[in-house]
C-alpha cells in the first residue's frame, strides 16, 4: 500500500506541476531554494558510501556530500539540505515535477537520460562501472562463465539494460529478477534467488556489507559498461546547472590546488592566483552565478575537497575500501579533472 | 396573484432549466479537461520532455523472467505492456479463483457446530484479515525462499519435478499432431456433462427423480479417451528438464515470485470472503433450513439447494469488491519482483522513457477497465442468479 500511495502522490504532484505551473523551469529554482531556506536533495534509500543514513539519522555519503556542497555554495552553510529518498524507478518523475531542487542519486548520465527526460546532467562526481557480484562456493573468476545465471538487481535502472546487452553479445542466457527496492534485491541474493547481484561496482562493495557473511562473496573484476555517476538538475534553469557544477568542479579544483577543510582559512591570504580567486579573494564568480563569493571557500571548510569526501566515504579507510582509480585527478592518472576558475 | 404565476411559471420551466443546467455543466467540464490537457502537454514540452505515444513501438531492450508470450529484448515497449498485463492478468485470475474456493470453505467453516472446525476458521480469518498484505507479501517470499535449496540440491518428484530457490520446474508436455482426438475426448466429456445435467434436472421437475450425472460423465470420458488411445496411441512426450549449468534447463518454470505472490494475494482474500459467505448464509431466513430438513433433505443437499442459492445474492456484491481488491492489489508484485503491469510497464518502462505521464494514465486506464469488466462480469451474473431465485422463489 505504501508503494501505491507514493505513486499517486508523485503522479498528484506531476500532474499538479505540469497542469497548474505556467513554464516554472525559467532561472527560478535559486530563488526559490532561498525563498524556502533549504536544498531539498534527491538521494539514494540507503547505499552505504554514497548516500546513507548512519547511526544518528544522519545522512552520509558522497552523495550527500554534493547536495551538502551546493547548500554551502547557495547558503553558506552545509545543513540547509533536506533529504528526500528515492527509489531508481521514482527518482526523475521526482526531479521533474519540481519534488526535488536536484538530484545525487548515484545516477548514470546517459545521452537518453540527458535528451530525453527534460534533465540534465552537470559532471560526473564517481566514474564507475557495472560489475558483478557472485558466492565465492560457485568458484566463478569471470563474469563470462555466468552463462545460464539469475541475476537480481533494481528496476529501472542502467543495469537491467547493460545485463540483457551484455548477455546477448556474448551468446549467454540469463533470468533478470528487478526489484524495486535495492534492500529486496539484496536480501533475496542474500537468500540464494539468485546466483549474481548486479549493479554499479561500488555500488556492489557497498551493498556486500549487508548480507549476512560478506566475506562468503566476491565482486568479479570484469566491468561491463560505464556508468559515470553525476548530480542532475532539470533542463532549462541554467543558473541552477551552474551552481551545482561547479559545486563539484570546486571541490576537484581544491584537491588539485592543496586546499583542504584543514587549511582553507589559512590559504585566504596564499599567493597563488588560482587559490585566491577559487577562495573568492579575486573575482567575483560567486556573484556570477547569483551567490556569494565565497561560495567555494564555505563548500571546502564544510564538506572538504574531493579527496576528502573520497577517503571519507568510500576510501581504504572505510568499510567500502575503494582504491581511487579512475577517480584519481588527471595529474595522477585519473579521469577527475575540473575546468579552471577563470 | 402575481406570485403565483410566476411560481407557476417556474414550475413549468424546470424541466427546461434543468437541460440547459446539465448542458453548461458538461460544457464547462469539457473546457475544464480541455485547459488541463493543453497545459500538461504546454508544460511538458516547455520542460523538454519528449511526449506522445510514440515509444510504444521503440525496443525496449530489457529482459522479463515470466512471459505468457513470446517476448525477447528486440520487442516494443508496447509488447512489455502487453506481457505485464498477461502477468498481472495471470495472477488475479488464479488468485481469484483460490480465494474464492478457500473462502468459501472457511466461510462454512464457521457456520459448522463442531467446535474446532468453527474456532480454526475464526482464527484464521482473524489472523490474515488483520496482517498488512505487504508484510504477507514478504513473509511468503522470504520466509519460504529461504528454506528452499539450490537447483543442485532441489527437492525432486521422481527426477522429472523440481522445486527449489529458483521456483518450481515442471516438466514441459510436447502434443503431436494425433493430439487432437485427445482434444475432442476432452471436449465429448464436457458435453457430456451438459447433457446429463439437463437429463437430471427434467427428471427432477418431471418425475421428481434423482438421476446420476457424475458416473455416467465418467464413463463417456473414459470410452472417449481410449477410443483416443486406440485411434493415435501416444502422441505426447514430455521435455523434462535437466540440470545444466546454474540451474535447469528445459520444462516449464513457475517462478518463486508467482508463488508467493498467488499465496498473499489468495489467503488475505479468503479471509474476507470467508466472512461475506458466512454473512450470506446466515442471512437466509433460519425457516429455509428448518423447511429444507422437514422436507428430508440432508445437511449438504440443504446447502446446495436451498441456502446457498439464496445466499448467493447477498455474497455476490461484497464478493465483487473483493475481487477488485484483489486484482488491484497485485500491483503490490512490485515488491518482490514479479513482472507485473506496474513492475514492468508503469516501473521499467517509465524510467527507461521518462513519460510519467503517458504511462501512468495507461496503466490507471487498464486498472480501470479490468475493474469494470470484472463489476459487469459479476453484475450479470448476479442478474442471472437472482432471476433464477425470483422464478422459483
Ligand atoms: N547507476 C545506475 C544504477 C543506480 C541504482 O539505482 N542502483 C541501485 C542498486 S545499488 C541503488 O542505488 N539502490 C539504492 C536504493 O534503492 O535506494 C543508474 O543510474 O541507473
Amino acid at each position: 500500500m505504501k508503494m501505491l500511495s507514493y505513486k499517486f502522490r508523485v503522479f498528484v504532484v506531476v500532474i499538479c506541476a505540469c497542469v497548474f505551473s505556467q513554464g516554472a523551469v525559467a532561472a527560478e529554482t535559486l530563488s526559490i531554494v532561498k525563498k524556502r531556506g533549504h536544498m531539498q536533495c534527491g538521494v539514494s534509500q540507503g547505499l552505504p558510501g554514497f548516500s546513507n543514513p548512519d547511526d544518528k539519522g544522519n545522512w552520509v555519503g558522497m552523495d550527500v556530500d554534493i547536495c551538502r556542497a551546493v547548500a554551502a555554495a547557495v547558503f553558506g552553510d552545509d545543513t540547509k539540505v533536506k533529504f528526500t529518498p528515492l527509489s531508481a524507478k521514482e527518482r526523475f518523475t521526482a526531479l521533474q515535477s519540481g519534488e526535488v531542487d536536484m538530484l545525487a542519486r548515484n545516477t548514470t548520465w546517459s545521452m537518453h537520460r540527458d535528451t530525453a527526460l527534460g534533465v540534465d546532467f552537470t559532471g560526473v562526481n564517481y566514474y564507475d562501472g557495472q560489475g558483478f557480484m557472485v558466492r565465492k562456493e560457485l568458484g566463478i573468476t569471470n563474469s563470462l562463465e555466468l552463462d545460464g545465471a539469475s541475476l537480481c538487481t533494481n528496476l529501472g535502472t542502467t543495469t537491467e539494460l547493460n545485463a540483457a546487452d551484455y548477455f546477448r553479445t556474448n551468446n549467454m542466457e540469463y533470468e533478470i529478477v528487478a526489484f524495486e527496492k535495492a534492500d529486496e534485491a539484496v536480501a533475496a541474493y542474500n537468500t540464494g534467488r539468485c546466483d549474481a547481484y548486479t549493479t554499479d561496482q561500488s555500488a556492489l562493495y557497498a551493498q556486500r556489507l549487508k548480507l549476512t557473511e560478506p566475506g562468503a562473496h566476491i565482486v568479479l573484476p570484469q566491468i561491463i559498461s560505464k556508468e559515470p555517476l553525476g548530480p542532475v538538475v532539470r533542463q532549462g534553469d541554467n543558473q541552477w546547472g551552474d551552481i551545482v557544477r561547479w559545486s563539484h568542479f570546486a571541490m576537484v579544483n581544491a584537491e588539485e590546488l592543496g586546499v583542504t577543510s584543514k587549511n582553507v582559512d589559512t590559504m585566504k591570504t596564499n599567493k597563488n592566483p588560482a587559490i585566491r580567486r577559487l577562495l573568492g579573494v579575486d573575482g567575483t564568480f560567486g556573484t556570477n552565478m547569483g551567490i556569494s563569493n565565497d561560495w567555494a571557500y564555505n563548500i571546502i571548510r564544510t564538506v572538504g575537497n574531493y579527496a576528502e569526501t573520497f577517503e571519507r566515504n568510500v576510501g581504504k579507510s572505510t568499510p567500502l575500501g575503494i582504491a581511487r582509480g579512475v577517480n584519481a585527478l588527471w595529474t595522477q592518472g585519473g579521469l577527475q579533472y575540473a575546468p579552471p576558475v577563470r | 396573484m402575481i406570485d403565483k404565476s410566476i411560481i407557476q411559471r417556474w414550475r413549468a420551466r424546470v424541466g427546461q432549466r434543468d437541460v440547459l443546467a446539465q448542458i453548461a455543466v458538461a460544457v464547462a467540464l469539457f473546457l475544464a479537461v480541455y485547459w488541463l490537457i493543453d497545459n500538461v502537454v504546454s508544460n511538458l514540452e516547455r520542460q523538454n520532455v519528449a511526449s506522445g505515444f510514440g515509444f510504444f513501438n521503440e525496443r525496449a531492450g530489457f529482459g522479463i523472467n515470466q512471459t505468457l508470450i513470446n517476448y525477447s529484448e528486440d520487442s516494443s515497449y508496447g509488447r512489455v505492456l502487453m506481457v505485464g498485463l498477461l502477468n498481472t492478468l495471470l495472477v488475479s485470475v488464479i488468485g481469484i479463483a483460490l480465494a474464492s474456493l478457500l473462502g468459501f470453505f472457511i466461510g462454512i467453516g464457521r457456520l459448522s457446530q463442531n467446535w474446532l472446525i468453527n474456532r480454526l476458521a475464526l482464527v484464521y480469518i482473524e489472523i490474515f484479515r488483520n496482517v498488512p498484505l505487504l508484510l504477507q507479501i514478504m513473509f511468503w517470499y522470504f520466509g519460504v525462499l529461504r528454506n528452499l535449496p539450490s537447483p543442485r540440491n532441489s527437492f525432486t518428484a521422481g527426477d522429472v519435478v523440481f522445486f527449489n530457490n529458483r521456483g518450481l520446474i515442471l516438466p514441459a508436455i510436447e502434443a503431436g499432431p494425433g493430439a487432437i482426438w485427445y482434444g475432442l475426448a476432452l471436449l465429448a466429456g464436457i458435453a457430456a456433462v451438459f447433457w446429463f445435467k439437463r437429463r437430471a434436472k427434467q427428471a427432477r421437475f418431471v418425475a421428481g427423480e434423482i438421476l446420476p450425472v457424475w458416473r455416467p460423465v465418467a464413463l463417456v470420458l473414459v470410452v472417449a479417451l481410449m477410443m483416443a488411445f486406440l485411434l493415435a496411441g501416444v502422441p505426447f512426450s514430455l521435455e523434462i528438464p535437466v540440470l545444466r549449468g546454474f540451474n535447469f534447463r528445459g520444462g516449464i518454470s513457475v517462478i518463486p515470485e508467482f508463488v508467493a505472490l498467488v499465496l498473499a494475494l489468495s489467503l488475505y482474500t479468503a479471509s474476507f470472503i470467508a466472512e461475506i459467505v458466512r454473512a450470506g448464509i446466515q442471512s437466509v431466513d433460519k425457516g429455509q433450513r428448518e423447511a429444507a430438513a422437514a422436507l428430508g433433505l440432508s445437511n449438504t443437499q440443504a446447502l446446495n439447494l436451498v441456502l446457498v442459492p439464496q445466499a448467493l445474492r447477498v455474497i455476490i456484491p461484497p464478493l465483487t469488491s473483493q475481487y477488485l481488491n484483489l486484482t488491484k492489489n497485485s500491483s503490490l508484485a512490485v515488491a518482490i519482483a514479479y513482472p507485473d503491469i506496474v513492475s514492468v510497464f508503469a516501473g521499467t518502462t517509465l524510467t527507461q522513457v521518462g513519460q510519467a505521464v503517458e504511462i501512468i494514465l495507461v496503466t490507471m486506464l487498464i486498472y480501470l477497465s479490468l475493474s469494470l469488466l470484472t463489476s459487469f462480469i459479476m453484475n450479470w451474473y448476479n442478474a442471472r442468479v437472482a432471476l433464477a431465485g425470483g422464478s422459483h422463489g
